[in-house]
């Protein structure tokens, strides 16, 4: 019965304090959306509709069917240039981002069935962007040559050609791959940053000596910080899956049950990482800087976010272990664009079920009911 | 529990913390005491005597290293929970919701102590009646004054009757209104519900109040006692010399302050009260003119007199201390009338007037005080003289000049000492000092002779080598001080540098002032310790932003004094001054 009355007070404080101070609300509700606009619509990682000069040295009837077949796809936006000295003045103005140069003998070639000329001109200052290019190019070329050989005509490659299909991300999206990972940075920051601004805060302003010298027990401390925010951390969660799913359009094969589930383990584990950060340090300011350099930047770079872990060196990978993000963006990429894969989403789970546990134990044994330490 | 026994027992209480990298530091070794049902203990002694290292252990939020405190038959230490639901503690920050209003936070305090819903209305409506806040119930906390924040922490930590209720310095930095409105409240609640209280406090005045009362020092216990039986002691000690018409009671004061034989030498009432080391005014004999007194009368002794006695006493021989040597040579000031000039002062902030026309002068040498409680204007009018702040309307001149229009001129004449700890925390003593000496425009040997003369006279070049941000309380405002003397100004702006300082520090501080102030330093200083004003030669009080009274100490007191109070103090007369029953004075003649 006291219990009862107890928890509900300091849970009604909570309430009233998250809807006072406006800092919470922008960490928990406006953050997510901008997140999610910034990565939807400003970060992409895909290569579309890149500005490449066309030079066409060679005007016969096979150059030009190869040049429409630049300006047909969507990958590219082809614009002709008089000669090779103009395409290389764009290439340096950065109006171009690649050169596609179709040379004289280009005809005569392919009729003697010799290597096509064809010089592709590629600004590699973003290496990636290159690559992608590079390979698009390529694959029109290839495409362009199956054709030939298929209406038996000549063309310089061998008639097999290795088709490639990204799989699961058919468009290949970038933002169907950035979305689901977006989640779990959002309840980084509400689980980790939020909660340990918040309690830190309340050393600040010496209330927690006056909450521990009341009869609350360390548990009910720990219920009364732990709902509040978790119920901000699955607002937060509902917030960027309603947004990917409307605005964003990604999307979502999994069950959203599975989702619940592996979100609240993960949010479980923050919110412990978040407890037992503010247990520790009593001031904001240092409380903030832990919680973005051990909760936020792993999260970001350690948990395939934004770059695949397989293609990471040894090191990161095996650190990587040790981020409980890690595992939820990969049960967030699988519920999203694979479905309930239960093979590895029971991995996850059992990764951040286990993740969890230790943190919200640690972070209990170090919130004591005593001043030291 | 046996109803005879006490409802806190301190037995051989001993705690140390263990220091960065250092020896452990002893918090406490070995205090014992007890507190009755109904009885108001006192808690007093310096900063770093162990008070709050005590309370706490009492509320069961530290483990003792050896010892125990029983709280109502249990142990603190076994039955934390148990004790913590039957007693209150109100911690020094008192522990208040900022963001919640005064009814949310009782609500909160109430279900954390569990009390039954029915008790509740009727708690209520008695606590918010005490505490005058009834018409605030809806305020947010942080939104109220300093006294009224201080007032519902306490109606915070009584929503349920307490058995014990413990008070850390409850009413640091509260101007003397609602000092005693929270102390009436402690009383009316100790004679109404029988509770016991050990209320820790600075204020020497304060452990009258008490019944009993418990000296640490250092983490011992000095003495323990009736007040009573605290005036006894030094009966025979104290005296009060009365100086002469025209004669400053500073100047005596200043001279009697370190010497051999006398214990404490303080300003009250226009008179220096004066404490002894033996029972006999002789040793004051010499010290200063003899036509600079009229009359050395011996006085009723007080606790603040035994007090400072004890405090002498266990300090193995108090340090001899020098009169400090004063800024060598002072150029003399344009000529002027007045030093500091300022007439109809307003500071608007949006649609809040925190300063409503202040006007005063300020003489060469004489020490001008700025008094009130927090929140008054002080600071904002402060501001506005050292020129960091711009007036909304109104006149000020420093030096002649009007400092937001020619700064550096006049900046190089004054020395300012910020409220806040304004030194940089990670760097050295020396490295302070140099820093702020450049910043002057010292340098080469005049800088290199300024820093041993700060690092002498400030008693600081045993820590000359640690950061300042690990310096103790007292010697951070030392060397504050220190920084802004360097280049031996002619004017010296204090903002409120006693606030947070033991009695003992608070002594030292003023006995520099009034030397510097001897040897032709004007000094303005701001505080809201009205004893205090004894020190100015003139001041103005304020609150609200408004001018209640200016004048000399002696006409401040006799703005209050009537056949029921033949003798008030500053205190006082605030009081009066701020309840209206005293009329304030015409603003002193204007030149």
């Amino acid at each position: 019965m006291s219990k009862a009355m107890r928890l509900r007070g300091f849970l009604r404080k909570e309430i009233l304090q998250i809807r006072r101070d406006p800092s919470s609300i922008i960490l928990a509700l406006v953050m997510p959306v901008v997140l999610l606009f910034l990565f939807g619509y400003g970060v992409s990682l895909d290569a579309k509709q890149v500005p490449v000069a066309l030079v066409l040295e060679d005007h016969g009837p096979e150059a030009r069917e190869l040049a429409a077949r630049f300006v047909l796809s969507r990958y590219f936006e082809p614009v002709g240039a008089m000669s090779m000295a103009e395409a290389t003045a764009w290439l340096d103005q950065r109006r171009v981002d690649g050169i596609v140069q179709v040379q004289t003998d280009f005809a005569a070639r392919l009729q003697r069935g010799e290597a096509v000329p064809v010089q592709v001109v590629v600004n590699g200052t973003d290496a990636n962007r290159a690559a992608l290019i590079q390979a698009y190019v390529g694959g029109i070329l290839t495409q362009w040559s199956a054709q030939r050989l298929a209406r038996g005509l000549p063309a310089s490659l061998p008639a097999v050609s290795v088709e490639q299909r990204i799989w699961f991300n058919d468009a290949n999206d970038s933002t169907a791959f950035l979305v689901p990972g977006l989640v779990a940075l959002v309840m980084t920051l509400i689980g980790v940053l939020l909660t340990a601004l918040v309690i830190a805060r309340e050393w600040e302003r010496g209330t927690m000596e006056a909450i521990l010298s009341t009869p609350l027990s360390v548990g009910e401390i720990m219920v009364g910080k732990l709902l509040p925010y978790f119920l901000l951390g699955m607002m937060g969660l509902a917030l960027s899956v309603g947004l990917g799913r409307l605005v964003f359009h990604v999307p979502f094969r999994g069950s959203y049950l599975v989702l619940l589930l592996l979100s609240t383990l993960f949010l479980l584990a923050s919110l412990g990482f978040g407890l037992f950060i503010s247990a520790g340090t009593r001031v904001q300011f240092v409380a903030a800087q832990i919680s973005i350099i051990a909760g936020f930047l792993p999260a970001f770079f350690l948990s395939g976010l934004l770059f695949d872990l397989e293609s990471t060196p040894r090191a990161i990978q095996i650190v990587s272990h040790i981020v409980p993000a890690r595992y939820f963006v990969s049960a967030s990429h699988t519920v999203f664009l694979a479905g309930d894969v239960w093979p590895v989403l029971g991995w996850d789970a059992l990764a951040l079920g286990i993740m969890s546990l230790v943190l919200i134990r640690l972070a209990r044994s170090r919130l004591g009911k005593r001043l030291e330490g | 529990m046996n109803p005879a026994d006490p409802i806190l027992a301190i037995q051989d209480l001993h705690k140390s913390f263990a220091g960065k990298a250092k020896a452990p530091v002893a918090a406490l070794r070995g205090v014992s005491f007890a507190v009755q049902p109904r009885e108001v203990v006192g808690l007093v002694g310096p900063d770093g005597a162990g008070k709050t290292t005590l309370m706490r252990l009492a509320a069961g939020l530290l483990v003792p290293d050896q010892g125990s405190a029983t709280v109502l038959g249990l142990d603190s230490v076994r039955d934390t929970l148990l004790i913590q639901g039957r007693v209150s503690y109100m911690p020094q920050k008192f522990g208040l919701y900022q963001d919640l209003t005064c009814q949310e936070n009782l609500d909160l305090y109430a279900d954390l102590q569990s009390v039954e819903l029915a008790a509740r209305p009727a708690r209520y409506t008695r606590l918010l009646e005490m505490t005058g806040l009834a018409p605030f119930s809806d305020r947010l906390a942080g939104h109220l004054s300093g006294g009224m924040k201080q007032k519902l922490g306490l109606a915070c930590a009584l929503v349920k009757s307490p058995e014990l209720l413990l008070l850390d310095e409850p009413t640091v930095g509260v101007d003397p209104v609602s000092r005693r409105e929270l102390w009436r409240i402690v009383g009316e609640m100790v004679a109404s519900e029988g509770l016991g209280v050990l209320a820790a406090t600075a204020y020497l005045d304060e452990a009258e109040k008490c019944q009993r009362v418990v000296v640490l020092h250092e983490g011992l216990k000095l003495a323990e006692g009736e007040p009573a039986m605290f005036r006894e002691q030094v009966r025979g000690h104290s005296f009060a010399v009365v100086p002469t018409s025209g004669t400053r009671p500073r100047s005596i004061q200043a001279r009697l302050v370190g010497q051999p034989g006398v214990v404490d030498a303080t300003i009250r009432g226009g008179r220096v009260r004066v404490v002894t080391e033996g029972a006999s005014p002789q040793v004051m004999e010499g010290t200063f003119p003899a036509g600079m007194a009229a009359e050395i009368r011996p006085v009723e002794p007080t606790f603040e007199d035994a007090f400072m006695k004890l405090q002498a006493d266990t300090q193995d021989a108090t340090a001899a201390r020098t009169a400090p040597s004063p800024a060598a040579s002072h150029s003399p000031l344009p000529a002027s009338d007045s030093v500091v000039h300022t007439r109809g002062l307003v500071k608007r902030f949006g649609s809040f007037t925190a300063v409503s026309d202040i006007g005063f002068d300020v003489h060469q040498g004489e020490i001008f005080g700025l008094l009130g409680p927090n929140g008054a204007g002080k600071s904002t009018t402060f501001r506005m003289l050292c020129g960091l702040s711009k007036a909304t309307a109104g006149e000020v001149r420093v030096a002649g000049r009007d400092l937001r229009r020619t700064g550096s001129y006049a900046r190089q004449r004054l020395g300012y000492m910020a409220q806040q700890f304004s030194l940089y925390g990670q760097l050295s003593v020396t490295e302070n000092l140099r820093f702020f000496g450049r910043a002057y425009g010292l340098s080469g040997k005049r800088l290199r002779t300024r820093i041993e003369w700060a690092l002498a006279e400030f008693e600081l070049a045993a820590h000359r080598d640690d950061s300042a941000g690990l310096l103790p309380g007292g010697y951070k405002q030392r060397l504050a001080m220190a920084a802004s003397l360097l280049h031996e100004p002619d004017i010296l702006f204090l903002d409120e540098p006693t606030s947070g300082v033991d009695p003992l520090a608070r002594r030292d501080f003023w006995r520099r002032i009034n030397a510097f102030a001897e040897s032709g330093v004007t000094v303005v200083v701001t505080t809201h310790f009205m004893e205090e004003a004894e020190y100015c030669d003139r001041m103005l009080i304020m609150s609200q932003g408004r001018e209640l009274a200016t004048g000399t100490p002696q006409e401040i007191r006799d703005l209050a004094r009537t056949a029921v109070h033949p003798d008030p103090t500053i205190e006082d007369a605030f009081i009066a001054l701020a309840e209206g029953t005293a009329k304030p004075s015409a603003p002193e003649a204007k030149p």
